[in-house]
């Protein structure tokens, strides 16, 4: 409880106010009745898991249940995404499912980040990337109606979108031409970039030189390095490529999807992977979702699945440039 | 000194940067949908007040600065220092003209400055947003012309040049927003 003294002055209020609020309503009751009409049914999977992910880039808040069954403490975590649950779902032969979720990931707080955010999340069994690229760009013309002109969005691969904008092929140069390219372009280099890895450069270029030179229109951009393949299938064609897919609209990174990976060795080998590098880089190792993998060993159907920032869109269909405008409380609120 | 994680940046936060004491003015977290985050970092030099941008990898730490923000009296110049004496230790200090830079030609002596200290040591000096100077040398003043019209320059006890209307004579307490280093008025006494 907080000193009397200290209250009047405490900033108690939202920071979304009622015309974003009821904005924001507003696009859930549109999601709801898109999904409806399609027979895509609602769930609501759990927050609280005892897997987490085994990605190095996600930092998983950590609980314990104490109590019947767990007196020394069962280590709990909140979900940064309902990926490994739907896709439990999925292989009961359930059929197309979304959900509107609160997820969780530490250490993310910023202009267009909360360590607590809300993801809408869809699979579809049956449906190609490029399928359920067209059902993105479909929903969003739908719920952006009369807020924001959503037209169809154009589509470009990885490797061409970075051969366009820097002259470099992500699949073939070397870290040593992405590091002389960021040294003439970018304000600054990150100290301690490596010389042997490719993967941090994107990473680096992506976020400060691609990106902030996007446009206003929507985009897609797909086929992905194999190393950023996260969840997704990898093809090879003869260069392997993760497909996944992320949408971009005014710039802002909106939505993220994959052709879902279903085999279940596979799957264990990318989730042993992520923690050798995440012991390397001196982060504790996180308990790999087992229940998934004996899932996926059942049988997944063939899938696409695509998680979609909601608060960034609430932020954008409602002209804000930040999510902490867009959402009842944000993290400096709670 | 301790040191930072990017985790803690945020205005104001002094680091060491190169070898030089500076400031954060604006930190912002940017991360790909997937992978690597960094913080993109608007930075001032309090040395030299350049403002740079800078980019961490997240989790990254920087050593931090030993900065204080100090009122202080100026005292007097002794031809290579000039000396600040801090109004409730009376410890006194000496900032060379790096320091003082362009903030010299409005000290005058027992008017209180916000005096930037790096271990210790001055490394910038803020003259007051307003100071009251006494003319030393102008055109004889023009009685009557308050046009506003014009102007001509005045030069102040401090050795500050500044444009002052035509009717302002020589000995006169001028106000001046050193800010902007422009005349505000008479000083009322």
């Amino acid at each position: 409880m907080p000193r009397t003294d200290t209250l009047a002055e405490c900033d108690w209020r939202p920071g979304a106010d009622l015309e974003t609020l009821k904005l924001r309503a507003s696009l859930m009751a549109r999601a709801r009745t898109f999904f409806a009409a399609r027979n895509v049914l609602e769930v609501d999977t759990p927050i609280l898991s005892c897997a987490a992910a085994t990605d190095p880039a996600i930092d998983s808040f950590a609980t314990a249940y104490q109590g019947a069954g767990g007196a020394a403490g069962q280590p709990l975590y909140l979900h940064s995404s309902p990926e490994f649950c739907m896709k439990r779902l999925l292989a009961t032969g359930c059929g197309p499912i979304f959900q509107l979720s609160h997820v969780f990931r530490n250490g993310e707080s910023g202009r267009r980040h909360n360590p607590e955010f809300m993801l809408l999340e869809w699979y579809r069994p049956g449906f190609g990337p490029d399928a359920l690229m067209d059902e993105v760009d479909e929903l969003l013309a739908q719920l952006l109606a009369g807020y924001l002109d959503y037209r169809r969005a154009k589509r470009v691969t990885y490797r061409q979108w970075f051969i366009d904008e820097t002259g470099l092929d992500p699949w073939r140069d070397t870290p040593a031409a992405f590091r002389s390219f960021a040294a003439a372009n970018l304000a600054s280099v990150p100290e301690n970039m490596p010389d042997h890895e490719r993967d941090p450069w994107l990473y680096l270029l992506l976020t400060h030189w691609l990106e902030p030179r996007l446009d206003a229109d929507a985009l897609f951009v797909h086929d992905y390095p194999a190393s950023q393949a996260s969840l997704a299938r990898i093809r090879h064609q003869p260069l392997p490529v993760a497909e996944r897919f992320e949408l971009y609209l005014r710039g802002v990174e909106l939505a993220n999807g994959f052709h879902e990976l279903g085999d279940s060795r596979e799957q264990a080998q990318r989730f042993a992977h992520d923690n050798s590098l995440r012991q390397a880089a001196g982060q504790a190792p996180m308990p790999p979702d087992q229940r998934l993998i004996a899932a996926l060993g059942h049988g997944l159907p063939d899938s696409s699945g695509v998680a979609l920032g909601f608060d960034r869109l609430v932020m954008l269909a409602a002209g804000l440039t930040d999510i902490d405008s867009a959402m009842p409380f944000s993290v400096q609120r709670s | 000194m301790a040191t930072y994680s990017t985790s803690e940046f945020k205005g104001g936060l002094k680091i060491m940067l190169d070898g030089d004491p500076c400031s954060i003015i604006e930190n912002e977290f940017v991360k790909p949908g997937k992978g690597q985050a960094f913080n993109r970092v608007k930075i001032r030099n309090l040395k030299t007040g350049r403002v740079i941008e800078r980019t961490f990898k997240s989790g990254d730490s920087v050593e931090g600065a030993d900065v204080m923000e100090t009122d202080m009296q100026y005292l007097y110049n002794d031809g290579e220092f000039w000396h600040f004496m801090h109004p409730d230790t009376y410890e006194q200090v000496g900032a060379d003209a790096n320091a003082v830079a362009d903030a010299a030609k409005w000290l005058k002596e027992q008017d209180t400055c916000l005096v930037t200290l790096w271990n210790g040591s001055p490394i910038s000096v803020t003259p007051p947003n307003f100071v009251m100077l006494t003319v030393s040398e102008t055109d004889p003043g023009v009685r009557g012309d308050t046009s506003g019209g014009g102007g001509k320059p005045a030069t102040l006890e401090t050795g500050a040049v500044v444009r002052v209307p035509l009717f302002i004579d020589v000995g006169e307490v001028l106000k001046v927003d050193t800010r902007t280093g422009e005349y505000v008025g008479r000083a009322k006494d």
